[in-house]
């Protein structure tokens, strides 16, 4: 499949670029963080985006959606990227909402998701429990209670889980914490008793959660018990392609900044670009922005098709991608000079959302080393 | 059936009929000649001289130079039925991927009469005359001079790093006719005989051990001003749009995994990444298959890896051209970054071999290991010849990027 947008993503594309920056430039991420907002997001603005068919993108029809691909809803993920503006998008829509599309029954999957469809329900999924992601290494239990089970352990980073209504909590009914056997999911109203929840501020100025489970009852499962990983894994790919999609909206937003930055601003008489110690640092993060997209484009179509190939190349992505956000988010500033310093230049902003977003899901050494346990090496 | 699925099969009928047994994967039950034996020379030759003769060696030359007048599309098709039988199109050369297509655009009618055929069937080996012991980077900077003498140019000066020149017959070569222009307005494209009174060619030997490079000395050689190609003095324009087609064939000795396009759905299987790994396994400590080394694991993922997001960035870059979206790549950028890679990758297999990659020559060394530390010496060129990295980030910077000189 072609490595170039369609027309219809190209119209696509210009409709969120328009969007976005009409409704949510990068100050309206910096006037929630002055506002100390409550939420860390705006719901209006995401209901908004919900009405446009962005929350159901990728929803079947049957549910309220609109029945499209992740190469389209990479194209949002990327517009979304380039003024860093925070939604519920991924924690609701792709990784919370990926489970219960994978492994929710009737009446539970309709409802839930045609709410998340709409923006008005939030999820997140609650699965890390150490600093470094691991997705195996799972110790929160889930014993058996009568006709349900009960749920106990911490999690944390759990994406925007302040706000959320349900939690998709992966927990373990089996085995050791790094087996992939033995997980199941649960679906749990965040009110539930036993049930307490954290906000914690990241350096993004977006949230996650400390989620603590005190014997949680819950009888919603999804999915087949001690079979979670099945249904976890394929979400967290396609997750972190998407996270690849705004990664890429962010590197070539600071990268396009960068370089307007180097062929305006002056020093001992001349504009800094025409240094060639910029210039050659400029070429190699093109270097690195060219080949981000090329394989993150390609990762979302593999996606779309159903290609073995996808674990492999989201690998590669995620690398690619964390390891080129996190150059041409540092090169940015140093350009930049003492300025990217201040809080007034929106360089910081940059920075900050590009180490989460490196971060999150597994960083890049994570998944070189996933690569090579793919390859059998 | 559409005309491109006719061409298919009258392809692939043809190259079932005409390419011997050794110059492709061998069938069920078949005996081939040794690679090099004369038999496999024997049908090398053979299997050149059936491609040229239907101009299959310049598949989109037009048929009156002898080409095989195909199109784009066409010559895609040739080439995957060729791969399908496990074989290369032959006779692949300077004249064929530099020359040839410089003359296409640039050439008078007579000239093009005169040489394209000849580069068609491999009757003329053309040698680069480009870079001098002066000007390296700063090609536009050459002297061999070339003053003309009634309907003739006499040249005198001295040509470095011409490839393969000791079995040339005849040099494209930069030459200055104007001495008191700008630099890059008093250049001009010329042809002559190599063995021309006045050349004299001495290889050089590399680090790796190897010759495949000359230095050529000019003096006072005589060639005929009607193989001057263009105008006088332009030589510039058609010397760049030649290293164009330079880098392309480069960056292309890169590799990488094949497109997705070529493979059909149904037989799609997981795809491996294993090239490195599996060297490797044969020297380093392993356990179940894994290698052992944290640092060496983490080195061959990381090159395999640059190589999928360069060899999708250069399939991406073919797309948007042909949908003329969005700004192209310049070859600048692959031939930088794929020569840097192989010399990563170099690096790389070299560490995994440890000592058995040290070997020199005669006992104790396989002869893949020998050649393995020939081949790492041999790719530190590949960063400098066509123009090295450094000048190819300047062009990123200059033409991509447009940062000011």
């Amino acid at each position: 499949m072609a490595l170039v947008l369609t027309e219809e993503q190209q119209i696509l594309q210009q409709t969120a670029r328009e969007f976005v920056s009409a409704n949510a430039p990068l100050t309206h991420l910096r006037a929630l963080r002055d506002n100390e907002d409550a939420t860390g997001f705006s719901r209006d603005l995401w209901k908004e985006m919900a009405q446009l068919g962005w929350a159901g993108l990728i929803e079947e029809e049957s549910n309220g959606g609109s029945g499209l691909g992740h190469a389209e809803l990479g194209v949002l993920f990327e517009e979304c990227g380039r003024t860093l503006v925070p939604t519920p998008f991924l924690s609701s829509v792709v990784l919370a909402g990926g489970c219960v599309r994978a492994g929710a029954s009737e009446p539970t999957l309709r409802q839930v998701l045609s709410g998340v469809a709409q923006g008005e329900t939030l999820l997140a999924l609650a699965l890390d429990e150490r600093p470094h992601f691991d997705p195996y290494a799972v110790e929160t239990r889930a014993e058996k209670d009568g006709a349900g089970y009960r749920l106990t352990g911490k999690k944390t980073f759990v994406l925007d889980g302040h706000v959320a209504d349900r939690l998709v909590v992966v927990a373990r009914t089996s085995g050791q914490a790094g087996d992939r056997d033995g997980l199941t999911l649960f679906l749990v109203d965040a009110l539930s008793k036993g049930v307490t929840i954290t906000r914690t501020k990241m350096v993004d100025h977006r949230n996650a959660a400390r989620v603590e489970f005190d014997g949680v009852s819950t009888d919603t499962v999804l999915g087949e018990i001690g079979r979670g990983a099945d249904i976890l894994d394929p979400v967290l790919d396609r997750a972190t392609a998407v996270l690849c999609s705004e990664m890429l909206g962010l590197m070539t937003e600071a990268f396009e900044r960068t370089i307007e930055y180097l062929k305006t601003r002056e020093q001992f008489g001349v504009k800094i670009g025409t240094f060639q110690a910029l210039k050659h640092r400029a070429a190699a993060m093109f270097a690195e922005l060219e080949l981000s997209r090329s394989v993150v484009l390609e990762t979302l179509r593999a996606i779309d098709e159903g290609s073995p190939d996808v674990p492999t190349l989201v690998a590669v992505a995620k690398a690619r991608c964390s390891d080129a956000v996190s150059l041409i988010s540092r090169e940015m500033l140093q350009m930049h000079g003492g300025i990217g310093m201040t809080d007034e230049a929106d360089i910081g902003f940059f920075l900050k959302r590009a180490r989460v977003a490196e971060l999150t899901l597994g960083d890049a050494s994570y998944h070189r080393e996933r690569f090579a346990g793919l390859q059998g090496y | 059936m559409d005309s491109l699925e006719t061409f298919r099969q009258e392809a692939r009928s043809w190259l079932e009929e005409n390419c011997p047994p050794s110059q492709r994967a061998p069938r069920e039950g078949e005996t081939v000649a040794g690679w090099g034996s004369p038999e496999f020379l024997e049908e090398a030759k053979q299997w050149h001289q059936r491609c040229a003769n239907k101009g299959w060696t310049c598949p989109t030359w037009p048929a009156e130079y002898g080409g095989g007048a195909l199109s784009k599309p066409e010559e895609k098709v040739l080439k995957q039925e060729v791969g399908r039988i496990g074989s290369t199109l032959p006779g692949g050369s300077f004249g064929t991927h530099m020359l040839g297509p410089c003359l296409l655009e640039f050439a008078n009618e007579d000239q093009k009469r005169r040489f394209l055929p000849d580069i068609v069937h491999g009757r003329v080996v053309w040698a680069q005359g480009y870079s001098e012991p002066g000007a390296g980077s700063d090609l536009a900077g050459l002297q061999t001079r070339a003053e003309r003498n009634g309907d003739e140019y006499v040249i005198n000066g001295s040509k470095i790093w011409t490839t393969g020149a000791n079995r040339a017959d005849w040099m494209f070569c930069l030459v200055r006719t104007d001495p008191d222009a700008p630099k890059h307005e008093g250049i001009s494209f010329i042809l002559f005989d190599l063995k021309s009174p006045g050349v004299t060619i001495s290889p050089i030997e590399l680090i790796s051990g190897a010759s495949e490079f000359c230095q050529v000395f000019f003096e006072d050689v005589r060639a005929k001003a009607e193989n001057l190609v263009g105008e006088k003095n332009k030589g510039w324009t058609i010397a760049k749009r030649l290293l164009q087609h330079e880098r392309a064939m480069i960056s292309a000795v890169g590799g990488g995994p094949p497109s997705s396009g070529a493979t059909k759905k149904k037989e799609r299987k997981v795809r491996r990444y294993r090239g490195l790994a599996d060297v490797a396994l044969d020297y380093v400590p392993s356990e179940d298959g894994r290698i052992l080394d944290a640092e060496l694991r983490e080195r061959i993922t990381q090159n395999e890896m640059d190589g999928i997001c360069l060899s999708l960035t250069m399939r991406r870059s073919g797309e948007e051209a042909r949908a003329a979206q969005g700004p192209s790549h310049t070859a600048s950028l692959f031939k930088w970054y794929a020569t840097e890679l192989n010399k990563r990758r170099q690096e790389i297999l070299v560490s995994a071999l440890g000592t058995q990659a040290l070997g020199w020559e005669g006992e104790g060394f396989s002869p893949n290991e020998i050649q393995q530390t020939r081949s790492w010496l041999r790719s530190k060129g590949n960063s400098i010849e066509g123009g090295t990295s450094e000048v190819q980030m300047n062009v990123i910077a200059k033409r991509v990027l447009g940062l000011p000189d």
